[in-house]
C-alpha cells in the first residue's frame, strides 16, 4: 500500500507561483475576484506564503509553499460530522464533496489553514468554462475543499498501470503542482518505497514538518535551508 | 412574601389570557416584523450563498457560532434553575419557576437553529442525525458536533417535559373558567385533569424525577458545546477548563435573562402583587454568586495561559488584551463582573432596577464572551502568514438581533397562551393540603422533595 508524501526543498523555491496556477487549472478551483479575495474568500488549496526577514534596508524574503500536509493524524477528520473529511487506505485525507454539509469545523481545526469553503457558487467568464478539468468534479456553494495530492492523477495512474499489468516506478505520478515547479522544488511520491526520491529527501537532515510539535505528523517533508538567500 | 389568594388570584393570573389590548397586538407586531426580517435575511444567504455574511478564511465561524452558545446558555436560566429550586424546595421559586422553563424552551428552539442555518448546506442538516440510509453511512460518533446534535435534542426533550407537566393543572383552571372554542381547546390540553388525589401524586413524582434528571442533562449540554472549542487545536480552545466555564457562564447568563423577563412581566402584565423584590433580590443573590464564579474562571483561563507562555496562545492572549480585541475584552469584564460585583454586591442596590440594569450588563457581556471565545483564536491560528480578522456583516448582525425579537415574540405568545404564574403552585403554596401533598422524608438530604 503506498503512503503518499511529498517534499518541498526551500532552499531552491524561488516564490515563481507556477505550483499555484498548475493546481488551480488542474483542480477547477474558481476564481472570486478582487472584492471576494479582499474579503478573504480565495481560495488556494496551495499557497506560496512570503515572509520578510530583518529591518529595512537588510530585508530578506523567504518563500515557503503551503498546502494540505495530509497528516497521519488529522485534526480536520475526527471532528466532521459526517465522514466528508476522512482517512483513505493510502493515507489521504479526503474530502467528499457530496457529503460536506458546510459546518467548517475541519477548517478550524485545521493548524495549517488548508482548507477553503465555496461561499458562492463557481463560475468562470466564457469562454473559461472550456478549460475545466474532466476528471476533477465541480464544487458547489456551501462545501469545504482542500489539496487532494491530485488524487485523480494517482488513481488514472494506478488504473492504467493495473490494465497494462505492470508496476508503478517512482516519478509515474506527478501533482500538477510538482509537475509545473520550474525548480524541481517540490517532488511527489511514495513514502512506503524508502528508495524514492521523496523518501531520501525526508529522510536527509534537513528535512522537518511544518508544526510538528502539535502532533498532527504530516506527509509533507520540508527541506531547510541551506544557503541564506 | 403576601399575594393575593384564592379566586381573587387566579383572576389576576388569568387576565392575560382572557381579555387582550391591543399593546398585545402591537408588541406581535413588532417583534413578529424583527424576526421575519431576521428569517429572510437566512432565505437570501441560503438562495445567493453563504459569502452574504462577513465569515472568511479562517474565521469560519462567526455571529452565528456566537449566537449559538449564547442562547443554549440562556437556556440554563430556567429548566436548573427551576430543578435546583424544586430540589431545595425554596419557597420563594412558586412565581419564578414557570418563567425560568419558557426562557429554556424557547432559547434552546432559538440556540438549535443556529447551528443548522449556519451550514454551508443547511438542507443536508438531517445527515446529523444516524437513520439507516440506503448507503449504509451514519453520522461520525468522533465529532463533537454529532454530540451537539444528541445533547441539545435531550434538553429540547427533557425540557418541554420539564415545562409542560405542571402547565396540565393550570390548562385546567384556564378549561374551568372559559367558554366556547377557548373551552374546548382547553379542554384538551388538560388531558382529562379532574385534580384527584391519584393525579396529583403522579404528577408530584414525575416532576421530582425530572427535576433530578434534566440536572445532569443541562450541565452536561454546556460541557458539550465547551467541546466544539476545546476539541479542536486552536490557541487558546484547547483548555480544560472550558466545560465548567461555559456551564458556570451559562447560568449567569441565564440568570439574566430571567431577572430581565420577569421585570418586563411584572410591569407588563401587572404582577406587582406576585412577584416581589424578594423575587428579584434572592435571585440577584445568586447571580452575584455567579459572577464571582465566573471571573475566577477568567482570571484562572488568563493566568494560566500566561504562565504557560505558548507562543501561539501568547499571540491569541494579547490580541484580546492589549491589541484589536481589547476594547471588547474590557466591556466583558466590566460587564460581566465589575457593574454585578458593584450592583449586586451593596445592598442599597440591590433593587428590581438595580438587578435589571446588572442583568443587561451580564447579557451584554456573555454575548461579547462567546464571541471573544471564537472570534479572536481562529483569526490568528499559528501560521502568520494566515491570520485575518472577522467583520460582522449587515446579514449577520440582522440575524444575531432577530433571535432577541424572536425569543419576546415566543414569550408574548406564551403568556397569552399559559398562565406565566403557576397558579396551582401559589395555591399549594399558601395552603400545602396535607391530602394533596404526600409528606416527605424526613431524612431527606435535600429536604422536602414535594412540590
Amino acid at each position: 500500500m503506498p503512503k503518499w508524501g511529498m517534499a518541498v526543498d526551500l532552499d531552491t523555491c524561488t516564490g515563481c507561483g507556477a505550483c499555484v496556477t498548475a493546481c488551480h487549472a488542474e483542480n477547477n478551483i474558481s476564481t472570486v475576484g478582487p472584492e471576494q479575495a479582499a474579503r478573504g474568500r480565495a481560495k488556494h488549496w496551495l499557497r506560496v506564503e512570503r515572509y520578510w526577514e530583518g529591518e529595512f534596508p537588510d530585508v530578506r524574503l523567504k518563500f515557503r509553499p503551503v498546502m494540505c500536509q495530509q497528516c497521519d493524524a488529522a485534526p480536520c477528520e475526527p471532528v466532521c460530522p459526517t465522514y466528508a473529511s476522512h482517512h483513505t487506505e493510502e493515507g489521504l485525507n479526503a474530502q467528499v464533496y457530496n457529503r460536506c454539509i458546510g459546518t467548517r469545523y475541519c477548517a478550524n481545526a485545521c493548524p495549517y489553514n488548508t482548507r477553503f469553503f465555496d461561499f458562492f457558487n463557481p463560475a468562470w467568464d466564457k469562454p473559461l468554462q472550456l478549460q475545466l478539468n474532466p476528471d476533477v468534479s465541480l464544487r458547489e456553494v456551501g462545501v469545504m475543499e482542500k489539496c487532494t495530492f491530485c488524487v485523480q492523477r494517482i488513481k488514472a495512474t494506478q488504473i492504467q498501470a493495473a490494465a497494462e499489468s505492470r508496476e508503478i516506478k517512482d516519478g509515474d505520478i506527478q501533482t500538477a503542482c510538482a509537475q509545473s515547479c520550474p525548480s524541481k522544488a517540490l517532488v511527489f511520491g511514495d513514502l512506503s518505497d524508502p528508495e524514492s526520491h521523496v523518501s531520501r529527501l525526508a529522510r536527509s537532515g534537513r528535512g522537518s514538518k511544518l508544526l510538528e510539535d502539535l502532533g498532527t505528523f504530516p506527509n509533507v517533508n520540508y527541506l531547510n535551508r541551506q544557503v541564506e538567500a | 412574601m403576601s399575594h393575593p389568594t384564592g379566586d381573587r388570584m387566579t383572576q389576576d393570573l388569568l387576565r392575560p389570557l382572557l381579555h387582550t389590548s391591543w399593546r398585545f397586538w402591537a408588541l406581535v407586531a413588532f417583534f413578529g416584523a424583527i424576526v421575519l426580517m431576521g428569517l429572510g435575511s437566512v432565505a437570501r444567504t441560503m438562495v445567493l450563498g453563504y459569502g452574504l455574511t462577513g465569515i472568511r478564511w479562517p474565521n469560519y465561524w462567526g455571529f452565528y457560532i456566537t449566537s449559538f452558545v449564547f442562547w443554549i446558555g440562556i437556556s440554563h436560566a430556567g429548566t436548573l434553575i427551576s430543578a435546583i429550586l424544586r430540589l431545595v424546595n425554596a419557597g420563594w421559586r412558586r412565581p419564578v419557576t414557570r418563567c425560568a422553563e419558557v426562557i429554556t424552551a424557547f432559547a434552546l428552539m432559538i440556540g438549535a437553529l443556529f447551528p443548522i442555518i449556519h451550514l454551508g448546506r443547511p438542507w443536508y442538516a438531517l445527515w446529523l442525525a444516524p437513520y439507516p440510509s440506503e448507503r449504509l453511512i451514519w453520522p461520525n460518533f468522533r465529532s463533537p458536533l454529532v454530540w451537539d446534535f444528541f445533547a441539545i435534542n435531550t434538553y429540547l426533550t427533557g425540557s418541554l417535559l420539564f415545562l409542560i407537566l405542571p402547565i396540565i393543572p393550570d390548562f385546567a383552571v384556564v378549561r374551568d373558567h372559559s367558554t366556547g372554542l377557548r373551552h374546548k381547546i382547553y379542554r384538551a390540553l388538560a388531558l382529562g385533569w379532574r385534580g384527584t388525589p391519584k393525579q396529583w401524586h403522579r404528577l408530584e413524582t414525575a416532576m421530582s424525577i425530572m427535576a433530578v434528571a434534566i440536572v445532569p442533562v443541562a450541565v452536561s449540554v454546556h460541557t458539550i458545546v465547551s467541546f466544539d472549542f476545546s476539541m479542536a487545536p486552536v490557541p487558546m480552545w484547547q483548555s480544560t477548563i472550558f466545560g465548567p466555564y461555559f456551564v458556570a457562564g451559562a447560568i449567569f447568563s441565564g440568570i439574566g435573562g430571567l431577572i430581565i423577563a420577569m421585570a418586563v412581566l411584572r410591569k407588563l402584565l401587572h404582577l406587582e402583587a406576585y412577584l416581589h423584590p424578594v423575587h428579584f433580590e434572592n435571585l440577584g443573590k445568586l447571580m452575584l454568586v455567579m459572577a464571582l464564579l465566573w471571573g475566577y474562571f477568567v482570571f484562572n483561563e488568563r493566568l494560566v495561559t500566561y504562565y504557560g507562555n505558548g507562543p501561539s496562545e501568547m499571540a491569541v492572549f494579547w490580541r484580546t488584551q492589549r491589541e484589536t480585541f481589547a476594547p471588547l475584552y474590557y466591556t466583558m469584564v466590566l460587564c460581566n463582573f465589575v457593574l454585578p460585583l458593584i450592583i449586586l454586591g451593596i445592598k442599597k442596590f440591590r433593587t428590581i432596577t438595580g438587578c435589571v440594569i446588572a442583568s443587561f450588563g451580564v447579557v451584554i457581556g456573555m454575548w461579547l464572551e462567546r464571541f471573544l471565545i471564537i472570534a479572536p483564536s481562529l483569526g490568528h491560528k499559528y501560521l502568520p502568514y494566515s491570520y485575518g480578522i472577522y467583520r460582522p456583516t449587515g446579514i449577520e448582525i440582522m440575524v444575531a438581533s432577530s433571535t432577541f425579537a424572536a425569543m419576546c415574540l415566543l414569550y408574548v405568545l406564551f403568556a397569552k397562551v399559559v398562565p406565566i404564574i403557576s397558579i396551582w403552585e401559589m395555591k399549594a403554596g399558601e395552603h400545602p393540603s396535607p391530602d394533596l401533598m404526600p409528606q416527605a422524608l424526613e431524612e431527606h438530604p435535600l429536604g422536602e422533595l414535594h412540590l
